[in-house]
């Protein structure tokens, strides 16, 4: 489903911040990458949809190397994955059910974007995915009326429009206090199960992953250092993975 | 009490470029001021001119009226034209010459062209398109929209340059197009402020449509040099004055757009 092989990123060259990263994807299940900060997780989950270049290495999707893909080919591979913002990266001055139609743009031509010309399939999804996020009665407000929860559920509901078959979600719970942290996972949680697709999150929050995550992988300076259970997330890996332990308690 | 104010370390940083910068300055306008005659005696003499001249100017002539008025409607038109085809030009010139969105090839010669189009005066342009054109309104059309394009087409850019990079890597994840990224990323972050300058575009062209009448190139501006040419300050105080109403339409005009679609 999705393979990456010693994927390395240099921003500097000489400096890589994410050094040979192999993964293997697959299944429903959540995974969560965790790690401090700066360790190279949004380049990683960027490097997947090609938001960012990788320098070296393979990401195979659905039996395709992205980082050989380019033009039509590199955007008919994104609009497979859908993918999740901390600050949810909304279109501000759009509508909520506009924001959910973005996520239709891949197979949209630009004329009938202009003139708001979807399909009545993808509208009905909309409304569908609006009901499902609890946001009927939003559909026309502006996606800058909203609060920081609503605003991810639009965010993710855009990424579920796309019928995407991988979902990323770049720190989705960073922004958001700890009840709504909790209900955005459950809901990340429920849209993998429905449709039936895997999804990628990072994360900081250990506690969120470990009640979330059907696996975890630890991040330490551009390098996997665990890949496993969440039960087998011990004090000591924790330690390889943050370093130092007067944070443990 | 043991201090721990460091000897070495200023808590607030003089900039000796910043001040020599004021000095050079104030250096030049001192020597600019002299060698151009710019001083009181000078502008004395000047008013006794200017007294006779107002007193000529009074009471203002509307005799000619329907000159006027013929006037002040080909100089309404020319800005609404010039301006409507200003916004249209600079549209897509304003999105090939933002650096956020377009590789260096594309954007430099697109932001070079804009500049040359603000490099003239609206006037000396004028006088180029009448000379390219013939007399009349076309060639102040003409003048006016390059006007328009080098002006707005830089706010444009500007505003596109400034836009959240955020939203449009959002719009980008999604799989769309360079043009529905533009139609959902872009457009909608500077559709207002493109309406506002878009206003203030066609205000300016308001007042200057009546000035490049004056080396032929159409408008009212035609008639006041006429009026001049024959000492009818009467007639000239009449054409100024139906001026000063133009601009105030402008003017209200330009804050109806801004409350009609306030963000």
């Amino acid at each position: 489903m999705l393979s990456i092989k010693n994927l390395v990123k240099e921003y500097v060259a000489g400096k890589p911040v994410l050094r040979g990263i192999s993964l293997d994807i697959a299944g429903r299940d959540i995974t969560a990458i965790i790690g401090p900060s700066g360790t190279g997780k949004s380049t990683l989950i960027r490097c997947i949809n090609r938001l960012v270049e990788p320098t070296a290495g393979e990401i195979v999707f659905e039996g395709r190397d992205v980082v050989k893909l380019s033009g039509s080919e590199l955007r008919a591979a994104r609009s497979r994955i859908g993918m999740v913002f901390q600050e949810y990266n909304l279109v501000e001055r759009l509508s909520v059910m506009e924001n959910l139609l973005t996520g239709c743009l891949g197979k949209t031509p630009a004329f009938n974007a202009f003139l708001r010309k979807f399909s009545a399939d993808d509208i009905a999804r909309a409304w569908e995915m609006l009901e499902i996020v609890g946001l009927t009665g939003f559909a026309n407000a502006r996606a800058d009326s909203l609060s920081g929860g609503q605003r991810q559920r639009v965010g993710i509901s855009r990424a579920v429009m796309q019928q995407p078959a991988l979902l990323l979600a770049d720190e989705p719970t960073s922004s958001l206090d700890p009840k709504t942290s909790v209900e955005i996972m459950e809901l990340l949680a429920r849209v993998a199960q429905q449709k039936n697709i895997p999804v990628i999150i990072n994360m900081h929050d250990v506690d969120l992953a470990r009640r979330f995550a059907s696996r975890i992988i630890g991040m330490s300076d551009g390098q996997v250092v665990y890949d496993g259970a969440p039960a087998g997330l011990t004090d000591d890996v924790l330690k390889t993975i943050y370093g130092g332990q007067g944070w443990l308690q | 009490m043991t201090s721990i104010v460091p000897a070495h370390i200023k808590p607030f940083q003089a900039s000796p470029l910043a001040r020599a910068g004021w000095v050079v300055l104030i250096v030049y306008l001192a020597w600019a001021m002299s060698s151009l005659d710019f001083n009181y005696a000078r502008f004395i003499t000047g008013l006794d001119n200017g007294a006779k001249f107002i007193s000529r100017m009074f009471p203002p002539d509307f005799a000619r009226w329907e000159l006027l008025v013929k006037g002040l409607t080909e100089s309404l038109q020319m800005a609404f034209i010039a301006s409507f085809l200003g916004v249209l030009i600079s549209l897509p010139l304003g999105l090939l010459a933002a650096r956020n969105l377009m590789p260096a090839v594309v954007s430099w010669p697109v932001r070079i062209v804009v500049i040359a189009c603000r490099s003239f005066h609206p006037v000396i342009v004028a006088i180029i398109c009448v000379k390219a054109v013939g007399f009349g309104a076309l060639a102040g059309i003409i003048a006016l929209t390059v006007a328009s394009v080098g002006f707005v087409g830089k706010l444009f850019t500007e505003a596109i340059e400034e836009i959240s990079m955020k939203q449009i890597e959002a719009v980008r994840a999604t799989g769309a197009s360079f043009m529905n990224v533009v139609i959902f990323g872009v457009v909608p972050q500077v559709m207002f402020r493109f309406i506002g300058f878009s206003a203030y575009e066609t205000d300016a062209n308001l007042r200057n449509s009546t000035m490049v009448g004056i080396v032929g190139a159409g408008g009212i501006g035609g008639t006041l040099f006429a009026a001049f040419q024959r000492f009818d300050y009467d007639y000239v105080f009449a054409i100024v004055l139906a001026i000063i109403v133009l601009i105030m339409v402008g003017e209200v005009l330009q804050l109806w757009v801004k409350q009609v679609f306030k963000q």
